[in-house]
């Protein structure tokens, strides 16, 4: 389960108060008219889908009803930050990365209860059915 | 390989049953392949299978990261069937449920494959619309299907509420006799123990952690067990076929989502059949151990943890609890999360990728299981060819440029 701050609202609240909506930042292609198959394909359908960092869109769906991003690492589902639309993310992949060498806990914004633990390399570990 | 019977089983008792042969080799990794299939599920094991069985390429290698089956394929809820929507989905989800109805035999495995039907339930007029129109597509591929009314659903399946008084209450179905469930470790271990036969290297507990390419040629995969070479790779990877892409310098248009599940305690058999619904969004069917098997929708937001939040797991028992009342005071067992790869139009990926020698096989999404036999059958061919098979030409990623998707988020509703 997440707790969300909402930069609008200003508060943290429930996961189930908030809807994901996917990547962030897209852009539309600029010129539509003239733009390619490729340009259009890429801009529908292809994603970053990292395993780490990950800029999301969300949206306050039962509460201000306002859109809004989140900075997530999507292996510990750890929240970075969340911030407002036309703001650009304060921590990237690239500041994370520092982030860990240097041990500096910069996490604000977010926080979440499910613990992180990584993929399970052991063999014969008990599988569901 | 030593084959399974009714008369071993009787000889291996008398020795109690100390003396069984290991399933397969666990074999150190040699310097060149003809073909590596990275991904150690269901399908990759497959591939390796129809590869040295079908295709006389016998030279091959399955490089998995953990343990066979530990991704995807010993974590679904099984359900097989073919009732898909458009011409290309369904010849490729019939092919699969044809080599299902022989498996045990050709693998000299049980993997339980149980055709015990699937439901779809109709909730809505439009509900009611879109399943007459997938039946009469289903038909018109040879797919046995049929529009059931809530009469013959009682009949069927007793335990479901078709009292008016449900807050959806259920108008129709389609039914798919042909369909059921399997044992999905079974599936993983049949076509891995069928495999090492054949002399396919399994090497567990190896990671891919790049490819060699040179001159947009593959020439191998990078490993944490040392350089392993082949002309030939095939990626199965499922949810972090993204993440193997981009160590290619390729872009898949996939998300990762975590897909949860869940198992109650055993009881006495009670269901005769799956029961899946779109609308209110969850299906069940009971395993031969007793356990309700329950699943629903993917969790929405991107994850590569193989487990997923708790609210989705409300949403799922509340429909499953719309749908059977009588379930409200089963207790719950156990719970996990597989990372499903989905793709924009809900259908799988086959493809080449602009590096030669290179191909992919993800994109599978909620409702890979079923095609698990299909799908390794059509991509060893199109390995060990060059080519993709005819099956698989349809499930190409330049579909995601030309515009030619094969959108089956109807027949893919409720995630599977
Ligand atoms: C909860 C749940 C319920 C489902 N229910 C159904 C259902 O009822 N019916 C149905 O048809 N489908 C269902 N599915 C979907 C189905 O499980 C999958 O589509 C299918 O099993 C995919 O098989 P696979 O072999 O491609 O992937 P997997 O079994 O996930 O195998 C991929 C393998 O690749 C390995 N790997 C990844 N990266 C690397 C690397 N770098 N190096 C080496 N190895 C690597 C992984 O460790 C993994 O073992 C469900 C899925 C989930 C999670
Ligand atoms: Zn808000």
């Amino acid at each position: 389960m997440f707790y969300i701050h909402c930069p609008y609202c200003q508060e943290h609240r429930e996961e189930e108060e908030f809807h994901p909506r996917g990547e962030a930042h897209l852009m539309r292609p600029t010129d539509p008219d003239n733009a390619t198959d490729e340009e259009w394909g890429d801009y529908l359908f292809f994603r970053q889908n990292p395993r780490g960092i990950h800029h999301e869109l969300w949206v306050h769906s039962v509460g201000c009803r306002k859109f809004f991003n989140i900075t997530r690492n999507t292996v510990t589902y750890e929240i970075l930050e969340t911030y407002r639309m036309g703001e650009q993310p304060s921590i990237t992949a690239e500041t994370e990365k520092l982030r860990k060498e240097q041990g500096v806990q910069t996490a604000d914004g977010g926080w979440q209860t499910i613990g992180a633990q990584p993929d399970s390399r052991a063999l014969n570990e008990e599988t569901s059915s | 390989m030593q084959r399974y019977s009714g008369f071993g089983l009787v000889k291996h008792a008398l020795g109690h049953h100390e003396n069984w042969e290991r399933q397969w080799r666990n074999p150190t990794p040699k310097k060149r392949y003809d073909v590596i299939i990275v991904g150690g599920g269901g399908h990759g094991l497959a591939t390796a299978y129809y590869l040295a069985k079908e295709f006389g390429v016998k030279n091959v290698a399955v490089v998995e990261k953990g343990w066979l089956g530990g991704g995807n394929t010993a974590r679904n809820t099984t359900i097989v069937r073919s009732n898909y929507l458009w011409d290309e989905a369904a010849r490729l989800y019939n092919h699969s449920l044809d080599l299902w109805k022989g498996l045990s035999q050709d693998l000299n495995y049980n993997v339980m494959f149980s055709q015990r039907g699937v439901l779809n339930l109709g909730h809505t007029l439009q509900d009611m619309r879109d399943i007459q129109r997938r039946v009469h597509a289903n038909r018109l591929n040879g797919i046995d299907s049929e529009v059931v009314t809530p009469q013959q659903i009682k009949a069927i399946e007793p335990a479901l509420d078709i009292s008016s008084r449900a807050r959806y209450p259920i108008m129709g179905a389609s039914w798919q006799k042909s369909a059921g469930v399997a044992r999905h470790d079974a599936v993983a271990w049949g076509f891995a123990r069928g495999a090492d036969a054949l002399g396919v290297d399994l090497l567990q507990n190896t990671e891919v952690t790049g490819f060699k390419i040179r001159d947009g040629k593959v020439l191998g995969v990078h490993t944490n067990r040392g350089d392993i070479e082949a002309n030939t790779v095939g990626c199965v990877a499922a949810g972090n076929s993204g993440v193997l892409a981009k160590m290619a310098g390729i872009r898949l248009p996939l998300e990762s989502h975590p897909l949860q599940a869940l198992v109650s305690e055993p009881l006495k058999p009670v269901l005769n059949t799956v029961t899946m619904s779109n609308h209110v969004h969850g299906y069940i069917s009971q395993s031969d151990k007793g356990d309700l098997v329950i699943g629903a929708g993917i969790d929405g937001y991107l994850g590569y943890g193989q487990r997923g939040s708790y609210p989705t797991i409300e949403h799922t028992l509340q429909a499953i609890v719309e749908m059977f009342p009588m379930f409200s005071r089963v207790r719950m067992n156990r719970q996990w999360g597989g990372i499903v790869d989905t793709c924009p139009d809900a259908c799988p990926i086959l493809s080449k990728t602009k590096v030669k020698g290179l191909y992919f096989n993800c994109g599978w999404g909620t409702g890979g299981f079923k095609a698990t036999p299909g799908s390794g059958h059509v991509f060893a061919a199109s390995l060990a060819k060059g080519e993709m098979h005819p099956i698989a030409a349809p499930f190409s990623i330049d579909r995601f440029h030309t515009g030619a998707l094969i959108d089956e988020h109807g027949a893919a509703g409720v995630a599977h």
